[in-house]
């Protein structure tokens, strides 16, 4: 059965169309994470699930009921924001216990159900304090412990650690993951970072500018983008883009480069395409090159260890392309290498339709 | 000042600094200290030359007079009605207010224009007020000057509580509608709370202009509602003054408001600092 399922919903803002035709089915316990660039319209598709924000057309269906006119309190749902949204003249266990005595909720099950959900989070100990009082990652916590609490079918998250700092950053996406494990909700989770979308979804729907561009598994859309978009939002560091020429079963670069054509491509011999690289698949050439990799001589042009691995600029079919190494094959700008690139892993792309061939 | 070590400097500075400030104190407090004074003394220290400065013994014979006639029973007029429009003002103001800010009642500009009605000089419209109150049959009685304090204070309550309610995060509001309040629940779980010294704030000000109000009172009170505004005026006499009088009744004037700001100080402060600084 689907907790969440949207069809064709669209959302204007007087003359702005923000959301134009979602269709989206949220499997029971799935953990499905909206991501894309400021503006895509993620933040509000997530806020017409939630009511907060009218659908100009389309359903909204949770649990298998139509709400796309009901009141956000009539949608059986929790909801996680950005800025904590706690209440500052309420101590924690009062922030936690908010939405069940405003549902009116016996006070030995409030006190039951906070405590759970407090000792689940780690915070019992804070019940007592006031928001001010508290860290950004404990009034996260706090906030998280406000919507389990409400045992909601539906938890939707806006961006919840966009406030943190990186460290807490990462230690809150190891909690929100464990949670879901524990919890076995369903969770729509929206956010702009692609590090969190990649570990925390099941599913991932990437958004541009109102549309879904591609739904699949986190290494579905890492793997097998759908569109140069897709391809260029996800990993990090972002994927190099090369114009080139198909010919006689190989992509020729600007330069004159030659590079085995990946298998089982349907591209046509002399079409323009682009091709795809990550620089996971572009690594210091070892003995003896593997099918379908290509390797090459070229000069460094930059360095950036990043600790555990280094990006390499290397110059390529007429631009600067990013390579990345491990941290011991640390190079010095300007030294001759033999890079070897993974061409079975490489995309193409139609340059007309941005769509991968 | 060559050869004096610095922190004697340091120090003159300060002695001098708190020397000015006691000084402005004196000036400001003396008018207030002599009234009290005045309302304790008897008619013969009163007009006593050289004056006398404080009353030789304190003595409640004024006051006792003003509760005998009845006349302090204005201060009483005064305190419902000053209270119960404040109040009625408060509750509609702030509805009002939270309809402006987040259902854009009106559209951008009915703030301005409400607050604008503040503008307006209130002896302006005083004449057509009374005769409109003369044909409702509202003059001297308690519905028609709460009717009016209410409606003058309005534009102001709605103003104020706009701004403070501006500043309540917008996520706080819809963090309830998710978790099970309507929006009268949210207007009194949380945009109440949030608001409240500035509820406070503005509640003050709007008990003080109704209670120091005088021209409404004079024009539409006779006998039943009198305030003590005009109570205190009906003391000067065109041969003689009533010292010992208009002491005692401003004295009582005094204290509600006097007791209201002292209580409600901590909120006071902050609520008119609020929105000053950011964050």
């Amino acid at each position: 059965m689907s907790d969440l399922k949207l069809t064709g919903l669209h959302k204007h803002y007087g003359t702005y169309h923000a959301v134009k035709g979602i269709d989206l089915e949220v499997p029971s316990g799935e953990f499905t994470v909206l991501v894309g660039p400021s503006g895509c319209g993620k933040s509000t598709l997530l806020r017409t699930i939630a009511g907060l924000e009218e659908a100009s057309a389309g359903t909204v269906e949770i649990g298998g009921k139509n709400v796309t006119w009901a009141r956000p309190r009539d949608r059986d749902i929790a909801m996680v924001f950005q800025n904590y949204a706690l209440y500052p003249y309420l101590n924690v266990y009062e922030n936690i216990a908010f939405g069940l005595r405003a549902r009116r909720v016996a006070s030995t099950q409030i006190d039951k159900r906070v405590k759970r959900a407090a000792d689940m989070l780690g915070i019992a100990q804070l019940l007592d304090r006031f928001p001010r009082e508290l860290s950004g990652g404990q009034r996260q916590r706090v906030a998280i412990g406000r919507a389990i609490v409400r045992d909601a079918l539906l938890f939707l998250f806006d961006e919840p650690l966009s406030n943190l700092d990186a460290q807490l950053r990462d230690d809150m996406r190891v909690e929100i993951k464990r949670l879901h494990h524990e919890l076995g909700r369903t969770i729509i989770y929206v956010t702009h970072d692609q590090i969190e979308a990649m570990t925390l979804a099941d599913r991932i729907a990437l958004l541009r500018d109102g549309r879904i561009e591609q739904l699949g598994t986190p290494l579905d859309l890492f793997e097998r983008p759908a569109t140069r978009f897709v391809a260029g939002f996800l990993g990090s560091p972002k994927m190099n883009f090369l114009s080139a020429t198909i010919e006689a079963g190989e992509v020729i670069l600007r330069d004159g480069t030659r590079l085995p054509l990946p298998a089982a491509r349907n591209a046509i011999n002399g079409q323009a395409v682009v091709l795809g690289l990550r620089p996971q698949h572009i690594a210091k050439a070892g003995a003896s090159a593997a099918p379908g990799h290509a390797q090459l001589a070229a000069t460094v042009e930059l360095v950036q260890p990043t600790g555990s691995r280094v990006q390499v600029n290397i110059p390529l079919g007429g631009i600067s392309i990013t390579a990345e190494f491990a941290a011991h094959e640390v190079t010095t700008p300007g030294e001759q290498v033999r890079i070897d690139i993974d061409m079975t892993r490489a995309v193409l792309i139609d340059p007309q339709t941005d769509k991968v061939i | 000042m060559k050869g004096v070590p610095f922190h004697r400097r340091k120090e003159t500075k300060l002695v001098l600094r708190y020397l000015i400030a006691a000084f402005l104190v004196v000036i400001f407090v003396f008018p207030i200290y002599w009234l009290f004074a005045i309302s304790f003394k008897t008619p013969a220290e009163i007009f006593a030359f050289p004056p006398v400065w404080y009353p030789k013994s304190i003595q409640f014979n004024n006051y006792a007079v003003l509760f005998k006639d009845g006349d302090a029973k204005t201060v009483g007029n005064s305190l419902v009605l000053a209270s119960v429009s404040t109040l009625f003002a408060m509750i509609f103001g702030t509805i009002a207010a939270y309809s402006l800010v987040r259902f854009k009642t009106g559209g951008e500009n009915l703030a301005v224009w409400i607050i604008s009605q503040r503008m307006m000089p209130p002896v302006a419209i005083a004449f057509p007020i009374f005769l409109f109150y003369v044909w409702l049959g509202w003059v001297d009685t308690y519905i028609g000057l709460i009717i009016l304090y209410t409606a003058f204070s309005l534009p102001y309550v709605i103003w104020m509580m706009r701004g403070y309610i501006e500043e309540i995060p917008l996520e706080l509001e819809e963090s309830a509608l998710i978790d099970g309040c309507n929006r009268w629940e949210v207007l009194w779980k949380v945009v109440l709370p949030m608001a409240r010294s500035g509820l406070f704030a503005t509640a003050v000000f709007t008990f003080v202009f109704s209670w120091n109000d005088f021209l409404f009172a004079l024009i539409l009170t006779r006998t039943e509602v009198m305030t003590y505004t005009v109570q205190v005026t009906h003391y000067f006499g065109g041969q003689s003054n009533f010292w010992s009088k208009i002491a005692a009744m401003s004295v009582l004037g005094t204290i509600p408001v006097f007791i209201t700001v002292a209580t409600l100080q901590r909120y006071l402060v902050r609520g008119i600092s609020m929105g000053a600084v950011k964050g």
